[in-house]
């Protein structure tokens, strides 16, 4: 690995919005999830669980239920008293339809995907049809006073159970009435206290499950109305539960960040007895655990503490190995920094606003590990405040520093930065031509004369900045096969030549700058692209994808390169392939064009091209035995792959020049301070 | 009834009264199990290292059949649904260390003594303990636990599933099985762990997809696991001390019994749900009621991790007084083998927690008549330990000592050695304690009147007189008869006091070597002063002259004078024996001499007044005329040297021996009270009327050892002359008892468990009377002859008639 002075940056103080809640689709392997803050992200697990569309919040419209229907329509509702429907392919909110209930609490589509029920806060559930392009008001079922919290369809679509402030009922469908109340707080304190039932599920065998704020987990017998079996499984409250397709097991989620399952256990060997048995507790977060959500593989929790935390079931899973390897997603699996090389500016973005910084610098120099004292700290310039509700989609910053621009769901915002010393000005950029918003991803040309806007349907617009502060709409690119997922990836080489965009069906495409055609199309490669780039020297594209493989198209020749073929047919090493979370960037040193230089959240690459691949039988991240080895053994030993893991959780890395790197950090207990205090558990020991 | 395996012998207690009611030996070596006959509630099976099985009518005590297996029997169950095959635990032929379960067919053929080899694998890779293996639900499965792993197999479906745990040693400590239990009436299996964990596994007839879940109170190994009867609740306990009843297998109902004063090491439920009991390291059995109330309690000696404060003679009750509970001070009366009471000495809460260092007792002194006690209780600190001095005054009114002064840091340094002016007939305010110190200082304490008005109390201690010599460490003190000398020792100097006017008198020395005991002579032989040093040699200077009068080259461990008389034991410890040599200081020569007293290292000793002066024929144990010594080895077995005739107590009882063999051993065994490797079991509640019809069935020499005190009665060993003298001249059965001059020492083979254990043991040391029934070759039995007597007679009688 070549040695570089590297700017290890902590200023970045991104705090990821909790995990609010998660609704699974399971003829997709789409997971969607809604945070705090109102976005919605879809995971794909069939690509190696990659945060395939990130829809991003609105500051009206939170968003407390989320389902499926009908495999691939999504819907959301809030305390905002909306049922929105979201456009998967065009990442924003397709239409809404006002619940006239008040903030909706709860919603729940029924198995064929028909109607949708929403619990809202006057205590009604209202039926909505769902129809093609939207949804349509159906009726009010008998309305009682206090929020309806859960809503559970029993799965031959007959009765509705719904839980409330110390009371669950049951509806029937058909006639509207309430065929069954339960008080639930009825065992518990003679002294009143209030009891929330958080979550509730209808079993197609007519028990009802109730999880409420007394910790505990509880199996009715809607019918007659009683208790079946009553678990606590904690002190605090029991905030979410989730059922298996099968209906043996159960996943509980607590506001002390313990997930609980249960199971439907046979009480003897070989007799029809079941019980429901609590069996394995998880501890994987550190707040409340909101949402929890139960594949037939794995159960899925998501907390405040912003961790998707997907553990699979060992006993579903064939063999041991990878699949069966614990996830925990936190930060977001895009690029939320950009970094202007030649001005060391670097900016993030938040989901509201965005902050501009310029690097520190040193004018010492030291050994390898050492930490150089800074001449100059580094120094906020400037934090851009977006106007509106809506939240930032995406922000860039041109690699000179002049040039600064952002979209979000309805509006492109382009700024001119000036240095004038230390100060700066920051002038937005008037007459911005009218695009098809929003912009998915920009991205500034080496030289920042011009910038490419991702956008839907496929198109990428090309704009010309003109001094001193202006910009004209030069072309827009479409792919020649219509195409209706939006480009959430640019890059663009060097030399201004050719420009590649990776689309949401996992299409790249290149295009001739020149002669503003399009050039050709990489070959489909069935998963997700998650970062791209053209190498400066040799324009070829490398590619990397969800599954962790890594390509090299070669632009001019329109074919893969033989480096390619080699580590297609050789096949990367295991380690490699088991890695969790995906490339986030690519980059290139001009220096060493043998060299690209990739990372995720957990490390930083730097991939020889001129070295051989490893074989699974060598050690992938050697790094550090190799510092112990004579320099003849130390020639035998080297590979390709040269990993550093010193920084995490890595947000960005990127190369500022020849031998200067620039690294951001986000240590998970700095944001961890961040968020609220989790409930106070006495620890034993402490 | 609870019955129990001690040593070689099963034990029967009456729950309700706490009495030993029945002792049952027989078996050669230690009894490893014990179980009721699932058939017959009255019968009780019981296994033994020694290979054989014995099935016993326990109300009567009587063995009904005995089944040899031939090799080791390490733990022993018994099934309801396996109509007449027992299982044992043995080790597998060939390989050290690896034990397999086999199933016992027992043969119903008629007689006594069956053989019992048909034997057949169940589980292999099984552990040695018997909590590791449980029987399921009407015995269809039986799971076994070793290391990481658990065994599962299906008697009916003759499957074997394995189930691991990851072997990962994460920082909450090591998740190795270490006990397991099965649930009554479902498919449920609780498994204990090294980390604290109890694990309930559930749907483990199916290879993939069993699941467990886990529990979590025990901050340190899970010791036992205990389902109730029905099944509802599951009894943990470990070394917190705590018993926690977990309902429902919920995490969140839980129930505990706090402080039952030491680490749980086994859990057994009554077959009626109605009592549970716990079995304790510190030698002790709690019984619980099933509303976790603690019942009763079953205790001896209770097992101290270290006696650092010797053993002391309270001059009140003649109790011996050493460490107990931790931070107590407990009084046992060796009549009764019974703790007379525990003493708070510390009065702070005993965190169970490795590495953290308590405060503990290390230094104990009474007043001549007992009024007055002081104790000192120091914590092991790396930088400075942490002291403190308190003297106690017993309060007639409640019968218990009352704290009158607590002086914090009595000295710099750690306090090596304190003692009371034993004057009897002076007056109280005269009371003089003197504590050596490690600081190289003495400190001399009296009693001054309190002049704050508020204070409850008239008199309290304060410091009177630090002396020092040379700057060397203070090790030990010790005052003259008449409290007008103090002796302390400076490592090597003997210095001498008087305790009037704090001057030095002279000093003694016997270079090289350090002081380690020093002690006056009593009575005849108040002038000499006997000090030993640890180069070994036991020296004796004359004070009147200041001059060496005689030494000897012995390396004494133990330095006791008889307080009743002149006499002084001191135990020496060479190549791997000790030995005891009894002497008066006017006099270099011992005049008693018991070599080879035991193999352990004996640690401490103490005379214990006897309450009437014994009557003694031989010279030779006339020291023992007054008093009688108890020893405390390292391994804390109690014993002690008696020279009593046991003549007209065994009479009756030897007739009996000659008749049957197994049968005698059981009353004395009882009296021997061991408390060794025990292990607790059922206990059935069955009519009390069988009790009193049992007695009057007892010979009355049988009755009345019973309720004779068992340090004064002899070992089971003890029988083996008098069995032999019967077998040889029965017409002289009166005289046989008068027999042999026999030192018989039952000192138990070292465990062969981790277990630390203790045996209170017996030394037994007849009389010796004329010989001429027998003539000389009985009596002049030389030791290793006894030795060998004493294993062959179990087997072999005939050799015996040879005599």
């Amino acid at each position: 690995m070549g040695e570089f002075e590297v700017h290890r940056v902590r200023f970045f103080g991104l705090v990821p919005a909790g995990v609010r809640c998660l609704a699974y689709q399971p003829r997709g392997g789409r997971l969607a999830l809604a945070r705090t803050d109102g976005a919605v992200e879809v995971y794909n697990f069939a690509a190696n669980y990659f945060q395939e569309k990130v829809i991003p919040g609105h500051e009206a419209r939170s968003v407390e239920a989320l389902c499926w229907v009908t495999g691939d329509r999504l819907f959301g509702a809030g305390l905002g008293g909306e049922i929105s429907e979201y456009d998967l392919s065009r990442l924003c909110v397709a239409c809404s339809v006002d619940g006239g209930g008040g903030p909706i609490w709860s919603m729940a589509a029924n198995s064929s995907g028909t109607q949708l029920a929403i619990g809202c806060e006057d205590g009604s559930v209202k039926l909505f049809q769902v129809v093609p392009g939207g949804i349509q008001f159906e009726r009010n079922l008998d309305r009682r006073k206090g929020r309806i919290l859960c809503l559970s369809w029993h799965p031959s679509d007959t009765h509705i159970a719904a839980g409330s402030i110390d009371i669950l009922r049951v509806f029937d469908v058909r006639s509207g009435q309430t065929v069954q109340r339960v008080m639930v707080n009825y065992h518990v304190h003679k002294v009143k206290r209030e009891c929330i039932v958080w979550s509730i599920a209808f079993l197609s065998s007519g028990t009802v499950v109730t999880s409420d704020s007394f910790g505990r987990v509880q199996f009715w017998d809607w019918e007659r109305g009683t208790l079946l079996e009553s678990h606590t499984v904690s002190t605090s409250s029991v905030l979410s539960l989730a059922v298996s397709e099968e209906e043996d097991s159960i996943v509980v989620g607590t506001s002390t960040g313990a997930t609980y399952q249960f199971q439907l256990l046979p009480v003897k060997m070989g007799s029809l007895e079941k019980r429901w048995v609590r069996t394995k507790p998880f501890q994987h977060h550190t707040h409340d655990v909101r949402a929890v959500a139960h594949s037939s593989t794995a159960l899925i929790s998501g907390g405040l503490d912003a961790q998707l935390v997907i553990r699979p079931l060992m006993e579903k899973m064939q063999k041991k190995g990878y699949e069966a390897a614990l996830r925990k997603f936190t930060f977001p699996h895009r690029r939320l920094v950009s970094c202007a090389r030649k001005a060391r500016l670097l900016l993030f973005q938040f989901s509201q606003h965005l902050e501009l910084w310029r690097l520190g610098s040193t004018d010492e120099t030291g050994k390898d590990g050492e930490v150089l004292p800074l001449c100059r700290m580094p120094e906020h310039l400037v934090q851009l405040k977006s106007k509106g509700p809506e939240h930032i989609y995406c922000s860039c910053v041109s690699p000179c520093g002049s040039w600064l621009a952002y979209s979000t769901a309805s509006r492109f915002h382009l700024y001119r930065v000036r240095y004038e010393g230390d100060s700066i000005s920051v002038k937005k950029v008037p007459k911005v031509p009218k695009l098809l918003l929003p912009a998915y991803q920009l991205q500034f040309s080496a030289d920042s004369d011009h910038l490419f806007v991702a956008s839907a349907r496929g198109s990428v617009h090309v704009l010309q900045l003109l001094e001193p502060g202006g910009c004209k709409h030069l072309h827009s690119y479409r792919p020649t096969a219509e195409c209706p997922e939006a480009v959430y990836l640019l890059a663009v080489s060097s030399d201004g030549h050719w420009l590649a965009a990776a689309s949401g069906d996992w299409a790249i495409h290149i295009y001739n700058l020149k002669c503003f055609k399009h050039h050709c199309t990489v070959p489909t490669y069935d998963c997700a692209v998650t970062a791209l780039a053209i190498h400066p020297i040799t324009n070829n594209l490398v590619i990397a994808y969800s599954d962790q493989q890594l390509f090299e198209f070669s632009i001019p020749e329109k074919q893969y390169t033989a480096w390619s073929r080699t580590v297609q047919n050789q096949g990367l090493h295991k380690v490699w392939l088991e890695r969790d979370s995906p490339i986030t960037h690519i980059t290139f040193n001009p220096k060493n064009p043998s060299h690209i230089l990739l990372h995720d959240i957990y490390m930083f690459c730097v991939l020889d091209k001129s070295l051989p691949l490893p074989d699974n039988s060598a050690l992938l991240m050697n790094q550090s035995t190799l510092k112990q080895l004579p320099e003849t053994a130390r020639q035998r030993q080297l590979h390709a792959f040269k990993i550093c893991k010193k920084f995490q959780p890595l947000l960005f890395a990127d190369l500022l020049d020849e031998n200067c790197l620039v690294m951001v950090e986000r240590p998970i207990m700095d944001f961890k301070t961040q968020l609220p205090l989790p409930i106070q558990q006495k620890k034993f020991g402490t | 009834y609870l019955l129990c395996a001690s040593g070689d012998f099963v034990k029967m207690y009456s729950v309700a009264t706490e009495e030993t009611l029945r002792v049952m030996g027989g078996h050669a070596d230690l009894v490893t199990g014990i179980q009721l006959n699932p058939h017959n509630h009255m019968q009780l099976y019981s296994s033994s290292l020694d290979g054989s099985i014995k099935l016993w009518d326990f109300m009567d005590g009587i063995p009904i059949k005995t089944f040899t297996v031939g090799s080791k029997l390490l733990a022993l169950y018994a099934l309801a649904s396996f109509e007449d095959s027992l299982f044992v635990v043995i080790p597998k032929s060939g390989e050290r260390d690896t034990f397999q379960l086999v199933s016992v067919k027992l043969t119903k053929a008629a007689g006594q003594d069956l053989e019992a080899k048909e034997l057949s694998v169940v589980l292999d890779g099984v552990d040695a303990s018997p909590k590791r293996i449980a029987f399921g639900r009407e015995g269809e499965y039986v799971a076994s636990v070793k290391d990481i792993n658990l065994q599962v197999y299906f008697f009916k479906q003759k499957q074997l599933n394995r189930f691991s745990v990851s072997a990962a040693k994460t920082k909450s400590g090591n998740n190795q099985f270490t006990c397991v239990a099965c649930h009554p009436t479902e498919d449920c299996i609780a498994t204990g762990h090294a980390d604290g964990k109890i694990r309930l596994w559930r749907n483990f007839c199916h290879k993939k997809e069993y699941t467990f879940s886990t529990l979590h109170w025990h901050h340190d190994t899970v010791m036992d696991l205990a389902f109730s009867v029905e099944g509802t609740c599951l009894l943990s306990g470990g070394v917190e001390s705590v018993l926690v009843l977990w309902r429902n297998e919920s995490d969140c109902e839980k129930d505990f019994l706090p402080r039952l004063g030491s680490a749980i090491e086994y859990i057994s439920m009554a077959s009626d749900g109605a009592l549970c009991c716990t079995l304790h390291t510190d030698n002790r059995i709690t019984i619980i009621n099933s509303n976790l109330t603690f019942a009763k309690s079953i205790q001896g000696l209770i097992k101290s991790a270290n006696v650092k404060t010797g053993l002391v003679v309270d001059p009140r009750t003649k109790a011996l007084v050493l460490n107990g509970e931790p931070g107590h001070l407990q009084f046992y009366s060796l009549q009764s083998d019974q703790q007379l009471f525990s003493l708070d000495i510390v009065q702070r809460q005993y965190i169970h927690q490795a590495g953290l260092n308590q405060t503990d007792l290390v230094k104990v002194a009474f007043s001549a008549q007992g009024q007055w006690l002081a104790t000192v209780e120091e914590r092991e600190e790396v930088t400075d330990p942490e002291l403190q001095l308190k003297l106690w005054f017993y309060d007639e009114e409640t019968q218990s000592f009352k704290l009158n002064t607590r002086i914090n840091m009595p000295h710099e340094d750690h306090i090596t050695d304190m003692c009371f002016r034993d004057m009897d007939e002076l007056e109280d305010d005269s009371l003089i304690l003197v504590t050596t110190g490690r600081d190289c200082v003495f400190k001399v304490w009296v009693m001054v009147e309190d002049t704050d008005p508020e204070a409850q109390q008239s008199v309290s201690w304060s410091c009177d007189f630090v002396g020092s010599y040379h700057n060397y460490q203070a090790t030990n003190c010790c005052f003259s008869e008449d409290g007008s000398l103090l002796a302390v020792s400076f490592e090597e100097t003997v210095t001498v006091w008087d305790s009037l006017t704090w001057d030095l008198k002279c000093t003694f020395c016997h270079p090289p070597g350090k002081i380690r005991n020093i002690c006056f002579g009593r009575l005849m032989c108040s002038k000499y002063l006997i000090g030993a040093t640890d180069h070994g040699f036991l020296c004796c200077w004359n004070l009147l002259s200041c001059a060496l009068e005689w030494s000897a080259h012995l390396n004494v461990i133990v330095l006791q004078p008889d307080p009743l008389s002149e006499h002084i034991a001191a135990v020496s410890w060479l190549s791997k024996e000790s030995s005891l040599f009894v002497f008066k200081p006017n006099e270099p020569r011992p005049i008693y001499i018991q070599r080879n007293l035991c193999r352990e290292k004996i640690q401490l000793a103490a005379f214990v007044p006897r309450d009437e002066p014994e009557t003694v024929g031989s010279e030779k144990y006339l020291w023992l005329r007054r008093s009688q010594l108890f020893f405390l080895t390292d391994t804390q077995e109690l014993m002690t040297l008696s020279m009593k005739s046991l003549q007209e107590r065994l009479t009756p009882s030897s007739k009996q021996l000659a008749v049957e063999e197994s049968l005698p051993v059981t009353p004395f065994s009882l009296l021997l009270g061991k408390h060794r490797r025990q292990r607790s079991q059922e206990n059935t509640d069955l009519g009390k009327m069988l009790v009193p019809n049992k007695c009057e069935q007892d010979s009355p020499a049988v009755k009345e050892l019973l309720h004779t005190p068992a340090h004064v009665l002899p070992s089971a060993s003890f029988l083996c002359p008098i069995f032999i003298d019967s077998l040889l001249i029965s017409k002289e059965n009166k005289s046989a008892e008068e027999v042999a001059d026999e030192v018989e020492m039952e000192s138990e083979k070292t465990e062969d468990d981790s277990d630390e254990e203790r045996d209170v043991t017996e030394m037994e040391q007849e009389d010796a009377s004329p010989v001429e029934l027998l003539g000389e070759m009985t009596c002049k039995l030389s030791k290793s002859q006894e030795k060998e007597l004493r294993k062959i007679r179990k087997m072999d009688y005939s050799w015996i008639s040879a005599f």
